[in-house]
């Protein structure tokens, strides 16, 4: 029996990098393969090649044992292939049904027969048990049943191959539990699932075989049974990789930050203190008020009441340029909407906000050298692929952007560093780099508050962590005491054990 | 109110509707076009040329206009549309094909037809400031609703469009294409061929909208078009990119322009004629909230392959 997919010695080039050379990836029907990599390994590329959205420059791509000719979208559906990308495809203003149907649309004559669409995706929801409203728009759901709606447009177009981007990268800890409840079924009924993933726990507990890519080559192909995290990392990265990274206890100083009764949106008056050389978190269910905590203390909207001090000044009612001014840095939550400019140069992405200072501008006019010359440093201390500062943000990948949000915003030396999600969507060897230069952040003096969905993140970094549930703080807990139960715990609202 | 003004209103309201209708489909499917002006003077040169070309024509040399058969500024109606998609697809090859700037386009597309109008009059009609006067086109209805079947065509645009748009696979297509193009292309919806059947259809209604201009007065006047096309790209904006929104802008300004006439010779005259302006503009500053554009209007969309 042929092989569900089927990729031999893929070539792809872009105009300033090289993004896979001879890959070879075999994919059995009915499996959950999993496919791990560094940033910028080649993965997204490989996969954008196999559902038609680029053609390769070299190599045969198989599908279900039927050569591609015809690199396009619509043959790659027609062969079998469905793909949810990592930055979702999807219409905001349309609705659901209309998103699931594009392309194949139900008609009566030349008019488009709504109501067959939004009983058509009713009745895939329920039939794949991922029940979702046709009709409410895109724009007005959340992440995870944007996703689900993505999952759905797939296999409406009958897709054999399965194929997901990082699809855990935004999701809750409990919407990735379904998610790869999901998988299973979808594996139950004959469906081939290709997922990437940067979290090794879950390529480990989801997938039953993998393959890792490094620099746009294949590393080689394993049963998971024979691979380790540790073996995963070591395979991408190619040296062991420190998973616990040791950590000197904290000497905290006078408070830097000083927020009390903050309220805003779901946020409902929080107060807490965050002191010079330490690392406060920020647990909880995504949505309990996290956002607008961010929002507000990076001066993207205005609180509601209470106040909230950064070296002494009362900012809470402040615009960004305020807050940066006191001290800030800021790595927001979602790095491609507040974090760069897509169509600037990494190099100008590099001092964005900083561009009036002397060093990056006389009398207005950027001063090139110097900008070009840091970026340069900070390329190169980041480990930021492809190393050309003169490359668009927007062409870099996942991983690689948020490494040049974080480059910026440490290299702003703050005084207060607000960290959302610092590791979404990186590599295990970068999430370690990151890590260490938070803890150094705070060896420095910095104080660090540290907002992550991850709660292994949060254990490994934080001093002291703080629970929201509904806008407000359930409980604080000392770094060294938490456990990954205890604080589940207050997430969802129970007492404090 | 009588009905004579109401159906003046409508007259001067007519040539708007159909560039204004031009303008959603077109910038529903991200592409920007201010080429709107240009296409409709050159399609109200090509409906008053082509109708003048079939005027049978007198021993003396002269054309008989009113010896001409009925048929006869039918065929420049054709010629009108043709002319429109024509000129719009010329700014779909420039935007969609070649990828540039779609406002350089638009406005390099207006400045020749000014260019080319003038220079083809001279030809024709010897005389690069007015043509000849040509047949009529008839007019139908009733007491003082009696319109030029293109401006009756005006009417049916508005509610045609919006069946077009928002209830055809077509209009689902073309406003994905609109918002994400990427989205789309992921799909097998090729967002170039979406584009490129918009501006055409853009064309088409712009044109037609020329066409009534031309038609009104039975003649092509230089510039004639006095930036009516700009005015229905205001009204596209105005109206929120719907086409209801629209014609409810270009009817005010209709309004407000027969309105102005009575006025004239009580205020200051350039005052008069700036008031359609003005008051549009306060209106719909006072009264339409903030709109929010098709996410990806005029950004080309070039595909990764
Ligand atoms: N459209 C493009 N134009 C130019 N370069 C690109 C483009 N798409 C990807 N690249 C480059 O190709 C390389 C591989 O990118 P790709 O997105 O496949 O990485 P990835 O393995 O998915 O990484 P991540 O885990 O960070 O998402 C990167 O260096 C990236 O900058
Ligand atoms: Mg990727």
């Amino acid at each position: 029996m042929a092989a569900a997919v089927e990729m031999v010695g893929i070539e792809k080039r872009f105009p300033r990098v090289v993004a896979n050379v001879g890959v070879n990836l075999v994919v059995e029907e009915g499996e959950i393969h999993a496919l791990a990599g560094e940033n910028g390994a080649g993965k997204s590329t490989l996969m954008k090649i196999l559902c038609g959205l680029h053609a390769p420059d070299a190599g045969v791509v198989r599908i279900f044992g039927r050569e591609v000719t015809d690199f396009r979208p619509a043959a790659a559906i027609a062969a079998g292939i469905g793909m949810v990308h990592q930055h979702f495809m999807q219409v905001p203003t349309l609705t659901v049904a209309e998103n699931v149907v594009l392309g194949e649309e139900p008609r009566r004559g030349p008019f488009f027969d709504r109501r067959r669409a939004e009983e058509r995706v009713a009745e895939l929801g329920s039939r794949f048990g991922l029940p979702v409203d046709p009709r409410a728009r895109i724009e007005d759901l959340p992440v995870g049943l944007q996703q689900r709606v993505e999952i759905l447009k797939v296999l409406a177009r009958g897709a054999r191959v399965l194929i997901l981007d990082e699809p855990t990268a935004v999701l809750t800890p409990q919407e990735s539990e379904s998610l790869y409840a999901t998988l299973r079924s979808l594996k139950s009924q004959g469906r081939t699932v290709i997922f990437i993933s940067h979290k090794l726990r879950e390529v480990r507990a989801a997938a039953d075989r993998l393959t890792v890519l490094r620099r746009g080559r294949t590393v080689g192909t394993v049963p998971i049974g024979e691979v380790d995290e540790a073996k995963i990392a070591e395979m991408m990265i190619g040296r062991p990789v420190l998973f616990e990274i040791e950590k000197t206890p904290a000497a905290p100083a006078g408070a830097v930050l000083e927020v009390r009764d903050l309220a805003g949106g779901r946020l409902r008056g929080v107060t807490f203190d965050v002191r010079a050389g330490e690392i406060v978190g920020v647990a909880g269910v995504e949505g309990n008020g996290q956002s607008e905590l961010v929002e507000i203390l990076s001066g993207l909207r205005q609180a509601g009441s209470g106040t909230a001090r950064l070296r002494g000044r009362e900012l809470s009612r402040a615009g960004p340029a305020a807050w940066f001014e006191a001290g800030l840095g800021v790595i927001p939550e979602d790095r491609n909407l507040r974090g760069l400019i897509g169509e600037m140069s990494v190099a100008d992405n590099l001092i964005l906000g900083r561009h009036r200072q002397p060093r990056y501008s006389r009398a207005g006019i950027v001063a090139g050298a110097a900008r070009d010359a840091d970026a340069a440093g900070l390329v190169e201390r980041f480990d930021i692929r492809p190393a050309d500062p003169r490359a668009e943000a927007e062409s870099l990948s996942g991983g690689n952007r948020q490494k040049v949000v974080v480059a910026r915003e440490l290299s702003r030396v703050p005084g207060l560093l607000v960290a959302a999600h610092p590791t979404r969507g990186v590599d295990v060897g970068a999430i370690e780099f990151i890590h260490r230069s938070i803890l150094a952040e705070r060896a420095r003096g910095a104080a660090v508050l540290l907002v992550s969905s991850e709660l292994p993140e949060i254990l490994a970094l934080a001093d002291r962590i703080l629970v929201l549930c509904g806008g407000a703080i359930a409980g604080e807990v000392r770094g060294a005491e938490a456990t990954e139960r205890g604080l589940g715990v207050l997430m969802t609202g129970g007492a404090p054990a | 109110m009588t009905p004579e003004f109401i159906a003046g209103i409508l007259t001067v309201a007519a040539p708007l509707l159909l560039a204004a209708m031009g303008g959603v489909v077109s910038e529903r499917s991200g592409v920007v076009n201010i080429a709107l002006e240009g296409t409709m003077l050159a399609s109200a040169f090509a409906f008053t040329a082509v109708t003048h070309a079939f005027e049978p024509v007198g021993p003396d040399g002269r054309h008989l206009v009113d010896a001409a058969g009925a048929w006869v500024p039918f065929a420049g109606v054709a010629a009108g549309l043709a002319c429109g998609v024509l000129v719009s697809l010329l700014h779909a090859l420039v935007c969609i094909r070649v990828g540039a700037n779609q406002v350089v386009s638009g406005i390099a597309i207006n400045i020749l037809a000014v260019g080319a109008t003038q220079f083809a009059c001279t030809l024709v009609f010897e005389s690069s400031s007015n043509s000849a006067r040509v047949a009529s086109l008839p007019r139908w209805g009733l007491g003082a609703f009696t319109f030029t079947p293109a401006a009756w065509a005006s009417f049916v645009a508005v509610p045609v469009v919006t069946l077009l748009l928002f209830r055809t696979v077509f209009g689902l297509r073309l406003r994905a294409v609109g918002e994400n193009p990427d989205a789309a292309e992921t799909l097998g919806v090729r967002p170039g061929a979406i584009r490129t059947a918009a501006l055409a259809l853009s064309g088409a209604l712009a044109g037609l909208g020329g066409v009534v201009l031309a038609a009104d007065v039975s003649q092509f006047v230089q510039n004639m078009t006095a930036g009516r096309g700009y005015i229905a790209l205001a009204a596209v904006i105005f109206g929120k990119w719907n086409p209801w929104g629209a014609a409810a802008a270009c009817l005010l300004f209709a309004a407000a322009e027969k309105a102005q006439v009575p006025l004239q010779g009580k205020i200051p005259p350039q005052l008069a004629q700036s008031l359609p302006y003005l008051l549009t503009i306060l209106v719909l500053a006072g009264f339409v909230g903030r709109a929010r554009a098709p996410a990806a209007l005029g950004k080309p969309h070039e595909s990764s392959r």
